[in-house]
């Protein structure tokens, strides 16, 4: 047992964060709201550097990466609020022609969502549905939408669905949809990790920084200890999702589903606390645009229903402990 | 990252489990909680067991006795003993875990060979003699003075929190010897005979009713200066040398206890009824067991992860005041679900008939300690702002 990440993905780690502080910098970021949080250009970088094809066979143009290398790649992603649908565009690279090599966008939606909600609805060129009985792909042309002016996080684009969904064509099976499920689920539970850790950071930075009584804030026990629970959220979160990293790849280790849920439960929990505590920390500052702050809390908010929210988590993990006590 | 086990590994497993299976029966049963005697024998005599059979001192090098066992080892160790429900370290907690490292890092090879072999067979028990009613998150700030005399240390003062007075052979002490120097620097670290005349034990009644702690009187008990460790003044550093041995383990067994209370409290749950149904038919009570597991399962993976990072590094990650802060917190939310589930059964701290509900009610009466012990949770949050995040420190 060693639990501790290997030369190869510490190097991983450093390079995508690397290439994500060039080339995605909070300015950057910020910039593609007029673009509807996707920018054609900046997404075939994401493509280049094996984004969506790192876990793909290299035979296959692939990097032949596993799912632990994954989740880290995930939190990097998270850590740059990077929009867009990336884990979609993920699962589907190497089952829809074009997604692995960025010149085509997936998005995706649960067929019994209640909302009807669907995310950058300009932006991709494939919606998947997932139901009972498989992947289904449809061409968002064939969708009757309305608009919706103004989305919870303004990197995240919405549109309402008006019409019926589209059956679609089929392309895997019941399956295959149970398992990308999971699988979508330790995706966006390391980019949660990453929004909940980034956050955390960035109060830091700001706390040592700002003063008042003629002190940094960072020395009030008050403001220290929620910046303490901040770090311990998101370390214990850490050991969740790197070990449904680990699972997915070997199930030999324990429970996918379980460390799935239980993954993306505490990354939920984790981000969405840490990004609250992170407006309260920045005080009044914390209240405006100017403070990245608030892009951190509304995407955590935005990301953490997908696959299943907190509560619905909790609630596989009641389930599973009821088939096995 | 890899989370497979060896097949050294697992081998070492099946023979703990084996060896588990045929000596836990032979086990006498256990003392009543206040027959202080009788508990010394009974932990004692569980640390002979482990003695005779090569698992003493699993973390203690090969050289001073132990088994020198590899991180992953000594994780599978507190595993399986917990899982088994084996006895508690116990009244050998002290000479094992805080005294004994100590020793081997600190004193003189005469002083190791006569005090290391006994602890580790379970002929000698250790105390400590460090918190004081003055001295307890300010540890240094302790007064309990020890006066040159020719070749002694006159020593009067009082010590508090002290587990296993009653019962202990040696006391790791603290004493001021420097009265003048800054509060870090007077400080000295003494093996002291706890039949030393001059001394009185208190036994402290706590919430729970038990009597584990004690308060240590000292009026004028002398003690050889050749019972020092370490040089005089510098017994801050000598007790700071204890916490470089700790290396991510220390909570692994409450994990797995807590795993297992958080499957008996499914059990309890599907016997409560509310209203015409089981408490766990309500969506809510299993979403909140559901989150209990969750943070449990992650927070042992995180466990994992320092345990990695010790071994590969010597030291281990940013783990220990995390998993104390978090643990405990959490060990008591789960405490208080609980009791919301026993609801009025909640009133008896005896098991009601079939309901195993008494345990409950105890854990949530003693884990009000977990977040005052061994460093509090504010001081745990300290650490973490200031050694990990970096955030400037409170005025001292």
């Amino acid at each position: 047992m060693d639990f501790e990440l290997s030369d190869d993905q510490v190097a991983l780690q450093e390079g995508v964060r690397s290439f994500l502080e060039g080339r995605f910098a909070i300015g950057a970021v910020r910039g593609m709201e007029d673009q509807g949080g996707i920018d054609r250009a900046r997404w075939q970088e994401l493509a280049d550097m094996g984004i969506f094809a790192l876990r793909l066979d290299e035979a296959d143009g692939g990097v032949g990466l596993g799912w632990a290398d994954a989740v880290l790649v995930f939190e990097e992603l998270g850590r740059a609020l990077v929009p867009g649908p990336l884990v979609w565009t993920h699962l589907l690279a190497g089952r829809i022609p074009g997604a692995a090599t960025g010149e085509i966008i997936v998005g995706g939606i649960e067929r019994d969502d209640f909302s009807g909600i669907i995310e950058f609805p300009d932006g991709i060129d494939v919606l998947v549905v997932l139901d009972d009985d498989g992947i289904w792909s449809v061409d968002p042309g064939d969708l009757d939408l309305a608009a919706v002016a103004t989305p919870l996080d303004s990197l995240t684009p919405v549109a309402r669905l008006i019409g019926p969904l589209p059956a679609g064509a089929r392309i895997g099976s019941a399956d295959d949809a149970a398992a990308l499920r999971l699988q979508g689920a330790a995706l966006v539970a390391a980019t949660l990790l990453g929004i909940a850790t980034a956050t955390t950071d960035l109060s830091v930075a700001y706390a040592k920084e700002r003063q008042q009584f003629d002190r940094p804030i960072g020395m009030f026990q008050a403001l220290k200890h929620s910046m303490a629970d901040m770090f311990a959220r998101a370390e214990v979160a850490r050991g969740g999702v790197y070990a449904a990293g680990v699972t997915l790849d070997d199930p030999n280790v324990g429970s996918v589903e379980r460390a799935v849920a239980a993954a993306k439960f505490v990354a939920g929990e984790a981000a969405i606390e840490n990004t609250k505590a992170s407006i309260q920390v920045h005080g009044g500052m914390g209240y405006t645009w100017e403070i990245d702050a608030h892009l951190q809390l509304k995407r955590a908010y935005a990301l953490d229903p997908l696959f299943g929210g907190r509560d619905d988590q909790a609630e596989v993990v009641a389930d599973l402990l009821d088939a096995t006590v | 990252m890899d989370l497979r086990y060896s097949e050294t590994d697992e081998q070492f497993r099946k023979e703990l489990r084996e060896w588990l299976a045929t000596t836990l029966v032979q086990v006498p049963p256990e003392p009543g909680p206040h027959d202080w005697p009788a508990r010394r024998a009974w932990d004692t005599d569980w640390q002979r067991r482990l003695f005779e059979a090569g698992y003493a001192g699993i973390n203690w090098p090969k050289e001073y006795g132990g088994r020198g066992a590899t991180l992953t080892e000594q994780l599978i160790y507190l595993e399986e003993t917990t899982l088994a429900g084996a006895p508690y370290i116990g009244v050998n907690f002290v000479g094992m875990m805080h005294a004994g490292p100590t020793i081997m890092a600190e004193a003189s090879a005469e002083q190791r060979s006569e005090h290391l072999p006994k602890i580790l067979e379970g002929t000698e028990v250790w105390c400590q003699g460090f918190s004081e009613p003055g001295a307890g998150s300010d540890l240094a700030a302790l007064s309990c003075k020890g006066v040159r005399d020719g070749d002694e240390y006159v020593i009067s003062g009082q010590k508090i929190w002290t587990s296993f007075a009653q019962v202990a052979d040696w006391c790791e002490l603290l004493i001021r010897t420097d009265p003048t120097a800054s509060k870090h620097r007077g400080i000295t670290w003494v093996m002291f005979p706890m039949d030393t005349p001059g001394v009185e034990i208190r036994e402290i009644k706590t919430i729970v009713g038990s009597s584990e702690f004690a308060e240590v009187f000292f009026d004028e008990a002398r003690v050889p200066i050749a019972n020092r460790i370490g040089d005089e003044n510098d017994g801050w550093r000598v007790a700071m040398v204890t916490f470089s041995f700790e290396r991510g383990t220390g909570f692994i067994s409450d994990l797995v206890e807590t795993n297992k209370m958080i499957s008996e409290l499914v059990e309890l749950a599907r016997h409560v009824t509310r209203r015409s149904a089981t408490a766990w038919d309500d969506v809510e009570l299993r979403r909140e067991v559901g989150r209990l597991q969750a943070r449990m399962d992650a927070l042992w993976a995180m466990t994992k992860r320092n345990l990695s990072q010790a071994e590969r590094n010597g030291v281990p990650g940013p783990g220990g005041s995390v998993v104390k802060v978090y643990y405990s917190e959490l060990f008591q939310d789960l405490t208080d679900l609980a009791m919301r589930l026993l609801a009025r059964a909640g009133l008896s701290r005896d098991d009601l008939g079939e309901l195993a509900s008494g345990s409950f009610v105890e854990e949530r009466l003693r884990s009000t300690s977990f977040s005052i012990a061994a460093g509090t949770s504010e001081i745990q949050r300290n650490i973490i702002a200031e050694r990990i995040l970096g955030l400037p420190r409170e005025p001292r």
